[in-house]
């Protein structure tokens, strides 16, 4: 059964450390939570998984089934399976939406294959992204837009999922994919997670709502806390979280607790 | 004979494609190096040329030797002018079939793709290999209709009036140094004429080609576009990378008369020790559209504005410009606009990209004079900067003597595409192909104004810049 395995991770960006020692393991078919108050590292950590050159890895590791892919490059890391589906996606204008995502999808089904190499036949392509984005609600015009071009927000996250749609990860983390819906997109989203999230597919949630996991209820929840998991529990802590946010957590854990509203002092008064 | 000795080019220049050289052993003249007035001299007197032309080359010659360097823009300080060959001469005569072309000259346009090219869709060609034009043909209908196209010294000789109506007329000599160079040693260059209201369909296109080292390369093109005529006109250019530089120095003058309509294309590809100092300009007349697409691959150093004069109402300009630095390369490029009359309007589109420790930057100026009421002018420049070593620069200058204006500018802050990179990475596209698609995508709205064949090369080209750009 594929696994993803963190250990101890510590995360620094531009020298200085985010992360302090995080641990998690994901299994596929599994859904966790992870939740924490602003600024407390989920993203972080959602960039350092997906490999992203300015957030350092300064100690600990990052395993796929086994295989330390702390060194590999996003793209690597990508063909094995890993995937972000981002909190801010990215534009890229002049970039048509087919023409990239068939060449992301070729290099994941055929990891091994090299630059220049052919890719995926057009016509097969075209048949399964037209399905993909029927189950999505979403016009075949996208597929000729500009990646996120104009998109509006909740365009841009449906874009995201597609994109998860098309690439079948076995691990996907979905950071903050659920906010800046209006709750008929929110109920398109989670639908598409949850038809993807079978036995096949380990996913990471951050979320600060509850929607999505009331369609894709977790097995477990992570809090964190000034780089830290805290707190593991399932999805009654998700729910505990949600009615009264973080107050108690915060009772429960003074150290971090301090450590994290320090750190966001210091970050408002170098703005 | 031998073809293409590797000897002595360089290797630090890398992969370019058309590094390649044939020997000058067989030449029929070469110059000796340097310049002099005996050198412009010689240049004439081989072309046989009439008196008032000898006259002008020696006119221009002191006006080059007293104007100093620009001191703005690119660094051309390093250039030893008398280190240069300003006349090379590979063969006798112009040949209208490119069977009759000696073979090593033949081979490299092979190389080059030209002859294919011409038989797919060109209306017409000439082929430039150092100082004379090898090459030359015309689609025969265009032939019957009175449109000319020849190499500039032809046209000197058969078709003296209009020649002498124009030329150095659009930029005289004393416009910069560079202009006062050329206009002492020109040679080849094309020379079109289109009458009224005749269409050419298909593009007519001139292949610059150096093969020597140390060679200067001075073509000087004439275009005379007449009332409610229109063409599409296309350069390329390429070079051996030879160890030593050089300078390829062209002037291009262009007229577009009422309700004409001309396009002029340019991809520059030189090897990266050529030195690339150009002018060009356009006076556009009463409802005539003249456009540039302008696009700079190759060359160690470039500088050129591409310069429209909107001369009567109605007149619109419009320049695209692609610039792309590597390692080692400055793409100091940008347009100019000049409103000379009311209700006349200009665009400009200008992409810079950088990469490698290079430098593009976009320099432009849009101008309106008194009395010229009612015009628009908009300016767009977006830089990509791919990696911290490489830099952009961008320099508009405007100068409105008028308030019932419209202008517009948008720069847009020179970003470094390393969000867009890991965006594209984390989806498992390698750091080439991420970039790649980038930059491809980055000068797209400017490539699909360009015919499919042309669109096709300029992605080739950006795509070979982009190959092992892995960091
Ligand atoms: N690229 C960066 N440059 C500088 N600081 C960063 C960067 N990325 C993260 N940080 C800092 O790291 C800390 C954690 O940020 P992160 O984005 O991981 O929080 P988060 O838990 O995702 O918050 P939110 O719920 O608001 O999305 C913050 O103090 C943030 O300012
Ligand atoms: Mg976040």
């Amino acid at each position: 059964m594929a696994t993803l395995t963190i250990t101890n991770l510590q995360v620094s960006v531009e020298d200085k450390p985010i992360l302090k020692g995080v641990n998690l393991e994901i299994k596929e078919g599994e859904i966790h939570a992870l939740m924490g108050p602003n600024g407390s590292g989920k993203s972080t950590l959602a960039y350092a998984l997906a490999g992203h050159p300015k957030y350092e890895i300064t100690g600990g590791t990052i395993e796929i089934d086994g295989t330390n892919v702390t060194e590999l490059d996003a793209n690597e890391r990508a063909r094995l399976g890993m995937f972000l589906a981002f909190q801010y996606p990215v534009t890229i204008p002049g970039v048509r939406v087919a023409d990239f995502l068939r060449h992301a999808v070729t290099n994941r089904r055929d990891p091994e294959r090299k630059e220049g190499e052919n890719l995926m036949p057009m016509r097969e392509f075209r048949k399964e992204l037209k399905e993909r984005m029927a189950e999505l609600g979403m016009d075949t015009e996208f597929a000729r837009r500009y990646l996120n071009d104009g998109f509006s927000g909740g365009e841009k996250k449906r874009m995201e999922i597609l994109q998860m749609a098309m690439l079948q990860p076995k691990f996907a983390i979905l950071d903050e994919t659920d906010s800046g819906l209006d709750s008929d997109a929110v109920k398109v989203v989670s639908e598409g997670v949850n038809r993807l999230s079978g036995p096949e597919m380990g996913v990471l949630i951050i979320t600060h709502h509850e929607r999505l996991l009331e369609f894709n209820k977790p097995q477990f929840t992570h809090v964190m806390l000034a780089g830290k998991i805290v707190e593991t529990g399932d999805a009654g802590l998700a729910a505990e979280l949600h009615a009264n946010g973080y107050a108690t957590i915060r009772e429960r854990h003074p150290e971090a607790a301090a450590e994290q509203s320090s750190e966001q002092e210091e970050s408002l008064a170098s703005v | 004979m031998s073809t293409e000795t590797p000897s002595k080019t360089d290797p630090s220049l890398g992969d370019y494609q058309y590094g390649f050289h044939d020997s000058t052993d067989n030449y029929v003249f070469k110059s000796r190096k340097g310049l002099d007035e005996e050198i412009v001299r010689q240049i004439s007197g081989i072309k046989n040329e009439p008196q008032w032309m000898l006259d002008f080359r020696l006119n221009a010659l002191e006006i080059f030797f007293s104007r100093p360097s620009p001191q703005w823009g690119a660094d051309v300080d390093q250039i030893d002018f008398q280190d240069i060959y300003y006349y090379m001469k590979a063969s006798d005569k112009q040949e209208k079939s490119w069977d009759d072309v000696p073979e090593d000259i033949r081979k490299t346009y092979d190389r080059l793709g030209i002859p294919e090219a011409e038989k797919q869709y060109l209306a017409g060609v000439k082929a430039q290999y150092d100082s004379e034009v090898v090459y030359g043909s015309l689609q025969e209908d265009l032939e019957k209709q009175g449109v000319l196209f020849t190499d500039t010294d032809s046209a000197l000789r058969e078709y003296p009036e209009i020649f002498r109506e124009y030329f150095g007329t659009i930029i005289p000599s004393a416009d910069n140094k560079f202009a006062a160079l050329n206009s002492a040693v020109w040679s080849g260059g094309s020379f079109i004429y289109v009458p009224p209201g005749v269409h050419i369909d298909f593009p007519l296109q001139a292949y610059f080609r150096i093969n020597s080292e140390n060679m200067g390369q001075f073509e000087r093109t004439l275009i005379i576009v007449d009332e409610g005529a229109s063409a599409h006109y296309v350069e390329g250019c390429t070079a051996p990378s030879w160890t030593e530089e050089s300078l390829h120095s062209a002037v291009v003058e262009i007229v577009v008369k009422r309700g004409g309509r001309f396009r002029y294309t340019t991809i520059q590809n030189w090897a990266n020790n050529v030195y690339n100092l150009v002018t060009k300009r356009a006076m556009a007349y009463g409802d005539s559209l003249m456009e540039w697409v302008d696009g700079n691959l190759g060359s160690k150093i470039t500088m050129k504005y591409p310069a429209i004069y909107l001369m009567e109402p109605g007149a619109r300009g419009e320049t695209l410009s692609i610039a792309f630095a590597n390692n080692g390369q400055h793409q100091d490029a940008g347009a100019k606009m000049v409103h000379c009359a009311p209700n006349t309007s200009s665009r400009v589109v200008s992409k810079s990209i950088s990469k490698g420790g290079g430098r593009a930057g976009y320099r432009g100026l849009a101008k309106v004079v008194k009395g010229a009421h009612n015009c628009k002018s908009s300016v767009v420049c977006d830089a990509l900067i791919l990696d911290p070593e490489s830099r952009s620069d961008t320099y508009p200058y405007i100068e409105v003597e008028e308030d019932d204006v419209t202008m517009e500018h948008e720069a847009s802050v020179s970003k470094i595409a390393e969000e867009q990179l890991f965006y594209l990475m984390s989806r498992g596209l390698t750091e080439a192909e991420a970039s790649a698609m980038i930059v491809t995508g980055f000068i797209e709205p400017l490539v699909k104004e360009l015919p499919m064949e042309y669109a096709v090369e300029m992605n080739k080209l950006i795509e070979l810049q982009m190959e092992g750009s892995v960091g």
